[in-house]
């Protein structure tokens, strides 16, 4: 039986992929080489790693208002998360998933950057509000 | 309106209200007086100004904003792109959404100043504002009530003139939950933005709203904005209460909320953070937010007589408005003597940072907006942040 992890109802087409999970927080303006499709803010946890069709799995956005346009841009162009899982999102991250069409979803019964590890295996139904983790990534050696 | 009688754009546009709408369980829509769109083409790329397009290309009656709607910074000014190595495909782009704003009746003012140069909120006033400075200022300065807005929720506040009602809009929402008390006070506009990145951090979300007390004196509008700028940047922060100074005044959620101290330590320890001593100096920025006419004079009395550095560019950003006036005043020339650049309309980190830094080798930046020092590492520059004076000192000399 798979886990499942309750929020809110969330945003966008429901969805199945691999995570990539950090405590950090996030915005497309600050964090992200857009054109490479990975994290580029030094000092954050994911610096030099790709996003593009990963799940991520954060804490909270960021200051900043760009996002809400670039999601769209970044999913136009093919090189976008296929989900963003957060703790908690601000307007803006909430009105690019809108505009954009990307999955979002947040509000969990505890802290969602915990309960669930990179590469673990998810489904994402925002309708319904549910996270489901369909496989465990293998322990690091 | 969502069945399209109105319209394709009103449809889009209360469609997606709906959506964001129920994400934060809002009970209905608000009016709001108006709107204010980020729509640069950096952050829109070739599918957003698409998108713009399309809406623009629906018949007049259908597509025109029903409240006063404003344009945060542009991604370049057509005056000076070339000077700084931005490509003529930018220029394009930017001159595509150009007419596709116009063509909704968006009023062209490229600032993120508004507050300070076009239309000042009132207390109680229900805003649908898109840069998170101009939020945070007109919620807790003159105690008006705006959530971010990013350019598509603005866009489609402007066309239905109304956003939904959740966050700051509410008033359980605009209750103060941190408490802050200062035992020192910021010396200049740097150190007033050291401090709204020091009380971000500690806040660090978009739902939470610090009190901040001990202050003996109220600070300034550049002050408070470069204070709110930077809170909103390293926090995610709308809404602050400084009382007595601030309209926001808002009551403690709880009465017994722990109350965090910042002393100078805190100040010289963030602003040594970002030091660099010796470090070559490649460009000098003053902007974000741009520069409200006081700073300006300020720049012009501090270059005065001097020249800067043939391997630093030093650039100053403000409103086409207040560009104007500087202008009129002689304080562009003043500026531009020295060899420096002004730029109206853009604010350098919406303006292809990325693209500036790979044209001209920009590596090392340095300025006096501590917000801008947030933002740029992800661009691949390393930020300083010093006064306004060692700025300019750092561009003379080409060096930290």
């Amino acid at each position: 039986m798979p886990t499942v992890l309750r929020c809110h109802p969330g945003i966008g087409p429901a969805v199945e992929g691999v995570a990539l999970v950090a405590p950090d927080n996030f915005s497309a303006r600050y964090d992200l080489d857009r054109k490479k499709g990975v994290f580029s803010r030094p000092g954050h946890a994911l610096a030099g790693q790709s996003y593009n069709g990963r799940i991520l799995v954060l804490n909270d956005a960021k200051g900043g208002v760009a996002t809400a346009w670039m999601l769209h841009e970044m999913k136009s162009r093919g090189i976008v998360p296929l989900a963003l899982v957060f703790n908690r999102v601000n307007p803006i991250l909430a009105q690019g998933a809108a505009f954009g069409a990307v999955t979002m979803v947040d509000r969990f019964d505890g802290d969602v950057t915990r309960l669930i590890h990179t590469d673990d295996r998810l489904r994402i139904d925002p309708a319904a509000g549910k996270v489901e983790i369909l496989e465990r990534a293998a322990p690091a050696k | 309106m969502l069945a399209g009688e109105a319209g394709e754009p009103r449809r889009w546009a209360i469609a997606h209200q709906v959506t964001v709408g129920e994400f934060f369980d809002a009970a209905d829509l608000v009016p709001v007086s108006q709107a204010h769109i980020m729509a640069d083409t950096e952050s829109l790329g070739e599918a957003g100004v698409e998108f713009l397009e399309s809406l623009a290309a629906m018949p007049r009656a259908e597509r025109q904003v029903r409240v006063p709607t404003l344009t945060d910074p542009r991604g370049l000014d057509f005056a000076v792109y070339k000077r700084l190595g931005q490509s003529d495909g930018m220029a394009a782009l930017e001159a595509r959404a150009i007419a596709a704003l116009k063509a909704f009746g968006v009023l062209m003012t490229d600032t993120c100043i508004n507050y300070q140069t076009i239309l000042p909120p009132v207390r109680g006033e229900h805003l649908a504002m898109g840069d998170t400075g101009v939020v945070i200022y007109s919620n807790s300065v003159f105690g008006a009530r705006s959530n971010f807005e990013g350019g598509p929720s603005a866009l489609a506040a402007g066309l239905t003139g109304r956003t939904p009602r959740y966050g700051y809009h509410l008033d359980e929402c605009r209750r103060a939950t941190r408490r802050f008390r200062l035992d020192t006070a910021p010396r200049d506009l740097s150190e007033w933005g050291a401090l709204g990145g020091i009380v971000g951090r500690a806040t660090g979300s978009y739902w939470e709203v610090p009190l901040i007390e001990g202050l003996d004196a109220a600070p300034g509008s550049d002050a408070l904005k470069h204070f709110g700028a930077a809170l909103a940047s390293y926090g995610s922060v709308a809404l602050f209460d400084m009382p007595g100074i601030t309209a926001a005044d808002l009551v403690l959620a709880d009465p017994h909320v722990a109350t965090a101290r910042i002393g100078r330590a805190d100040i010289d320890a963030f602003l040594q953070s970002y030091a660099a001593p010796g470090d070559k100096v490649d460009v000098v920025v003053f902007a974000a937010p741009q520069l409200s006419l006081i700073e300006m004079a300020e720049v012009a009395d501090a270059l005065d007589g001097r020249q800067v550095h043939s391997q630093t560019t030093l650039l100053v950003a403000t409103s086409p408005e207040i560009k104007h006036a500087a202008d009129r005043m002689g304080l562009t020339a003043r500026i531009e003597a020295t060899g420096a650049i002004v730029a109206a309309g853009i604010c350098f980190y919406q303006s292809y940072a990325g693209e500036l830094a790979e044209a001209n080798g920009w590596r090392r930046l340095v300025t006096n907006s501590a917000k801008l020092t947030n933002i740029i590492g992800g661009y691949g520059y390393r930020p300083s942040l010093l006064s306004l004076e060692r700025c300019v000192e750092a561009a003379v000399a080409g060096r930290m």
